[in-house]
């Protein structure tokens, strides 16, 4: 009976690796749209102890006011706490903030299926031949709040001249 | 007797120069030939160069084998924020003001009533979009499989494309408005004066069937922007879409855009009953 698990499991962990390396596609992405001048994080974060404690943030990030699942979660739950330049997945491993649809994805599975497909989400550029570029989840929905915000309209038709034609 | 003389005789009154002569002899362009075209080409660049103080280049790349345009409208993602339409107008070099035209108009809808389009409002203006209790549609030429203002055209001046755009030769057309009263969707719009166009905003990149400067008396409608997607580039509307509601793809491409969300997706296109096979898909996302 071991044997057979064992035989299951070596083959399913042999057809699992081609399926999620699949999934791990680059995408040519805009650059992530960072508050001007925070990036690298390590700037600041290199000469500062680490705190893993869960808290409201006081000194920096003030303006930051998570509305994203807030209970169940903090900062450190998707940045990297030693690598501060970096995002970190539920499996704990590290990627780029290039890549932070991965991250997204983790939760929003079916609309992460679709922005691959270029159905969720916005590309522009060329779709065949030239450079074609994808926006990045962040681009549309701050992370931290992600809602997307309402807009103003721009302005209606104008409305038939009520005195044409007399 | 030369044509030049007769066209002069036929003119009648009218002051002719040769360029008159040339533009009145003008054939249809499905009937130029390519050295003809070429001439009627550098004709209007010069014109345009004359009144706008501007290089305009006027392409006439046609449709290429094996692509037959689709364009995809998610319903659940659309804010109602009109950014399409000015987009599009700055794109297209529509007349801005006097008379203003757009190719675009976005309808708000009561939810939970999307098909009752007569209680359609497309002058909504409030503070932000979306407002809570509507739904927004934006309307375009839907570039019908079976165009009722094609059929309807007595001169011809309109035709579908291979590449299934419905495309106007401005100069052919005789602006009798036939096929603004034969479209469901409101798809075509007139110039009744004389296009005001500043000069400074003019998009110079253009395609003889598509945003050219238009004159008077002419109809001008939505083409998928024909100038941008026969270069591979996605229409003006939908690079601009903040929500990315506007998806566009080639229907003979099975790895496209838009075939995976008519594959995937609620799609529906608008009044299909009539049978005009729009190549315009409505869906809802989510």
């Amino acid at each position: 009976m071991k044997m057979v698990l064992l035989i299951i499991s070596v083959l399913s962990i042999g057809f699992g690796l081609p399926a999620s390396a699949a999934q791990h596609d680059e995408y040519p992405v805009a650059s992530p749209p960072f508050s001007e001048g925070i990036f690298p994080c390590s700037n600041c974060h290199a000469g500062l102890s680490l705190n893993t404690k869960k808290r409201a943030l006081k000194d920096e990030h003030a303006s930051i006011k998570l509305h994203h699942a807030e209970k169940e979660r903090w900062c450190l739950d998707c940045h990297h706490a030693r690598n501060r330049d970096k995002l970190k997945l539920a499996d704990g491993e590290i990627i780029n903030f290039t890549e932070s649809y991965r991250l997204c994805g983790q939760c929003h599975g079916n609309i992460y299926r679709d922005w691959r497909a270029g159905i969720h989400g916005k590309r522009v550029g060329s779709f065949k031949g030239g450079k074609r570029t994808y926006f990045l989840c962040v681009h549309c929905h701050n992370p931290h709040d992600p809602k997307f915000k309402p807009l103003k309209p721009e302005p209606p038709p104008n409305k038939p001249d009520p005195k044409h034609g007399r | 007797m030369s044509t030049g003389a007769l066209a002069g005789l036929s003119l009648g009154t009218l002051s002719c120069t040769q360029v008159r002569i040339e533009e009145f002899l003008q054939k249809h362009f499905r009937e130029m030939s390519e050295d003809e075209k070429k001439a009627v080409i550098r004709r209007l660049e010069e014109r345009y160069a004359k009144k706008y103080g501007r290089k305009v280049q006027i392409s006439k790349q046609p449709a290429e084998a094996g692509a037959l345009w689709g364009y995809g409208l998610d319903l659940s993602r659309c804010i109602g924020c009109r950014r399409c339409v000015y987009a599009c107008v700055e794109e297209n070099n529509q007349s801005r003001a006097k008379p203003q035209l757009q190719w675009i108009r976005v309808i708000r809808l009561k939810k939970g009533s999307l098909i009752n389009l007569e209680n359609a409002e497309h002058y909504y203006n409030p503070e932000t979009v979306p407002e809570p209790g509507f739904m927004y549609m934006p309307v375009q030429c839907q570039q019908c499989e079976n165009p009722p203002c094609v059929r309807v055209c007595p001169v011809k001046a309109t035709w579908t494309e291979p590449d299934g755009i419905v495309v106007v030769d401005y100069n052919w057309c005789i602006g009798c408005r036939y096929c603004m009263a034969a479209c469901p969707y409101k798809g075509r719009v007139f110039n009744w004066a004389e296009p005001n166009l500043p000069a400074a905003e003019l998009n110079s990149e253009v395609h003889y069937l598509g945003n050219r400067p238009r004159m008077k008396n002419v109809v001008e409608k939505c083409t998928f922007c024909v100038q941008r997607v026969r270069q591979g580039r996605y229409p003006a509307c939908v690079e601009i879409c903040p929500t990315g509601t506007r998806k566009f793809g080639n229907l003979l491409d099975p790895n496209s855009e838009i075939r995976y969300l008519i594959e995937k997706k609620r799609v529906f296109r608008l009044k299909e009953d009539l049978n005009t096979e729009p190549r315009f898909y409505y869906f809802f996302s989510a």
